[in-house]
């Protein structure tokens, strides 16, 4: 679903990624761990098309679309997905306005024509229930006075309505509570399917109790270095990061 | 007399002022002394230059160059039928339709003739009401304001609105004012609005012109008092073409227990719109909202100017304007608050915030607090700002694309101003109009 190849990418002159290779299947759950700065974030932003990153070399292929070529708007339209590790807060634009402006501009995109609004208010009270989400939610200014699980729980509703293909999720269970955790994971897993898939950037081993993971990444100094299976974010928790980046550097020396 | 802006229509009005109309023999003109006394500040002081402090960022010399009559046929505006009228009504507003066509009333335009409740009449019929010479030019300073001086030496018609004592106009009435000459025309229409004690009126104020190419300026003068415990809601929908110029002096007098709500919305379209909005609450307990929205682009110029003079104790006044500039257009906000020694316990607050679209659009603004009593609530502020990059990302993240994530966010920046806007037709047609015009912005 996901090909990722040799991605080089850089903000001003600060290579951020330095070579990422990455495949992701559909049906599969992906975890991307690893210490701060190490360019997790970035690489949720390169992808999703953030303007302050330059791309230097590499490509990053949905299905068989580069989505380095693409505009925000049109990755969104061919299936990819970000959950903002901090969602912006959008006062006077409604949570509904705005989901309908997407879901129905994302459509057009495929050729079809927009919800009528009985359909569109019937899929957002089915989705909403996904996330514990009540109507008081959507109603309001997009993300406006949310706390921060609200944020997070609104991110997962999105996710919910646009259906896409794959989502990333940066750091969505940073700022969550016990309760939220489980609220935006169980809605995660709902969402699991063989035709989509999932990219987890998190720091912490506790959201992989509840997204269980196909694989495991470390990313670190703008590489992945090493990869394996849910197993390897156990160890992390138990070890930390330091073991890794001393094999890296013996590695370089050698 | 130093040198002269616009040299040539000064002297045109100099002789309308001196020979036309208003000879002394005329007594039947029972407002001569307010023409003359307004005249002789106009003719000292001419058209306001940029030296002016009031009009330091509004340069009025590039617009009053045009070759402007002032005085319109009749035969010209024969051709407005009742098609046309229906044509500029805002849709699902339950109103009474007045229609003034170059500043005057046309009665058989117009749906609505007065009832017991509110009496509606032409500016130049009403010299013999009663009540009009108590209030005709009562709170306008022709002294600092020498547009508003030559509007009261010359002015023709207009409309007198009178709402009796207790009376509660059951619709909103729609002043729908159509600009129509073939030629460049100056026109200064004068309205004299008096709401009696306990009395509640709703006017809707909307604009359009029937010959688009040809220039209109106005120069206009309206009168709004307030009586004891009465309520007004005082809408002004602004738009145009290239080549109208308007400059809308508004003077609201507010007595005990009153309230004034005034929503203006300047839509693109006229090169020039300078709305001098003053409200003075000459007694105690007095409550006033004043909101706006202006959009400019292309080469517009916006200029918003507000007095609030707390002349008495107990009084509220909230402003909160705001606007959105693209292109070249220039927006000028200048609010000032006065609150006078006597004025205790006054809450007066002012707010301008401006979002812009382009580089090359400017705005001056300038909020002014001047207060002289020791008890008071004041605030006021001012920000210019452009699109939230972060915020454009999210909604582009979703699919939406760059011009309706504009259009979105240029929505929602109005959003608070716009939904004060409490006639829910009114405030409709603004969100329509804001729409469309995003749309050709961003297209």
């Amino acid at each position: 679903m996901l090909t990722i190849k040799n991605l080089h990418a850089q903000v001003e002159e600060k290579k951020i990624l330095k070579g990422i290779n990455l495949q992701v299947n559909a049906g599969e759950v992906h975890a991307i761990m690893g210490p701060n700065g190490s360019g997790k974030s970035s690489l949720a932003s390169v992808l999703a098309g953030r303007q302050n990153f330059e791309v230097t070399e590499g490509s990053a292929l949905l299905e068989d679309k580069d989505l380095l070529d693409l505009s925000p708007e049109d990755r969104a339209r061919e299936g990819l997905f970000l959950a903002f590790q901090y969602p912006v807060e959008i006062p006077g634009v409604s949570n509904i306005n705005f989901l309908k402006t997407a879901l129905n501009e994302i459509r057009a995109y495929k050729g079809l024509q927009p919800l009528d609004a009985r359909s569109f208010l019937a899929l957002t009270r089915e989705r909403q229930k996904l996330v514990e989400f009540d109507a008081q939610f959507t109603n309001r200014s997009l993300n406006e006075g949310f706390s921060g699980g609200e944020k997070k729980r609104n991110e997962i509703f999105q996710l919910a309505m646009l259906e896409p293909k794959l989502s990333i999720l940066d750091e969505t269970d940073s700022g969550l509570d016990i309760d939220a955790l489980r609220i935006v994971s169980n809605g995660v897993n709902k969402l699991r399917s063989a035709n989509n898939a999932f990219i987890l950037i998190t720091h912490y081993q506790r959201l992989l109790d509840y997204i269980v993971p196909d694989f495991v990444h470390v990313l670190y100094d703008g590489r992945i270095i090493r990869s394996g299976t849910k197993e390897l974010a156990l160890e992390l928790e138990e070890r930390g990061y330091d073991w890794l980046k001393e094999e890296v550097a013996l590695q370089g020396q050698l | 007399m130093a040198t002269q802006i616009a040299a040539t229509l000064y002297n045109k009005l100099s002789e309308d002022f001196k020979h036309k109309r208003f000879s002394p023999e005329e007594a039947k003109d029972a407002v001569y002394a307010l023409r003359e006394k307004s005249f002789e500040q106009f003719a000292e002081k001419g058209f306001p230059s940029i030296k002016n402090e009031d009009w330091k960022y509004t340069n009025l010399v590039s617009f009053l160059k045009d070759d402007l009559q002032t005085e319109v046929l009749a035969h010209d505006y024969n051709e407005v039928s009742p098609a046309t009228v229906k044509q500029y009504f805002i849709e699902g507003l339950d109103a009474h339709t007045l229609v003034l066509i170059n500043g005057e009333l046309n009665v058989s335009l117009s749906t609505f003739h007065g009832d017991g409740t509110v009496s509606i009449q032409a500016i130049s019929s009403a010299v013999d009401t009663p009540d009009y010479l108590p209030y005709i030019g009562k709170e306008v300073d022709v002294k600092h304001n020498s547009l508003a001086a030559l509007n009261s030496a010359l002015f023709k018609d207009g409309l007198f609105i009178e709402v009796k004592a207790n009376g509660v106009v059951d619709k909103p009435l729609h002043i729908i004012h159509l600009n129509c000459s073939a030629s460049g025309i100056f026109l200064q229409p004068r309205h004299l609005v008096v709401v009696h004690k306990n009395a509640v009126l709703n006017i809707v104020e909307t604009f359009a012109n029937i010959h688009e190419e040809s220039v209109v300026w106005l120069n206009s003068v309206t009168e709004v008092y307030v009586e004891e415990n009465a309520q007004v809601n005082h809408y002004v929908l602004q738009s145009g073409q290239v080549n109208t110029r308007m400059v809308n002096h508004t003077e609201i007098t507010q007595k005990k227990h009153s309230l004034y709500n005034n929503y203006t919305a300047t839509l693109p379209g006229a090169d020039l719109v300078r709305n001098n909005l003053n409200v003075n609450l000459v007694d105690n307990n007095t409550e006033t909202h004043l909101f706006g929205l202006y959009m400019g682009a292309g080469h517009q110029l916006i200029d918003n100017h507000s007095t609030v003079d707390h002349r008495k104790p107990n009084c509220f006044s909230n402003e909160h304007y705001k606007g959105i500039l693209a292109g070249n257009a220039k927006a000028v906000f200048n609010g000032k608050v006065f609150v006078r020694q006597e004025a205790q316990k006054t809450n007066a607050f002012q707010q301008n915030n401006n979002l812009l679209l382009s580089d090359k659009a400017v705005v001056d603004s300038k909020p002014q607090l001047e207060i002289f009593a020791d008890d008071v609530k004041c605030s006021h502020g001012s920000t210019i700002g452009q699109f939230s990059k972060e915020a454009l990302f999210y909604l582009q993240s979703r699919g939406i694309s760059e011009a309706s994530a504009r259009g979105l966010l240029v929505q929602a920046f109005a959003f608070d101003v716009v939904n004060k806007f409490k006639l829910a037709p009114v405030r409709e047609h603004i969100e329509k109009q804001i729409t469309h015009n995003l749309e050709q912005w961003f297209k």
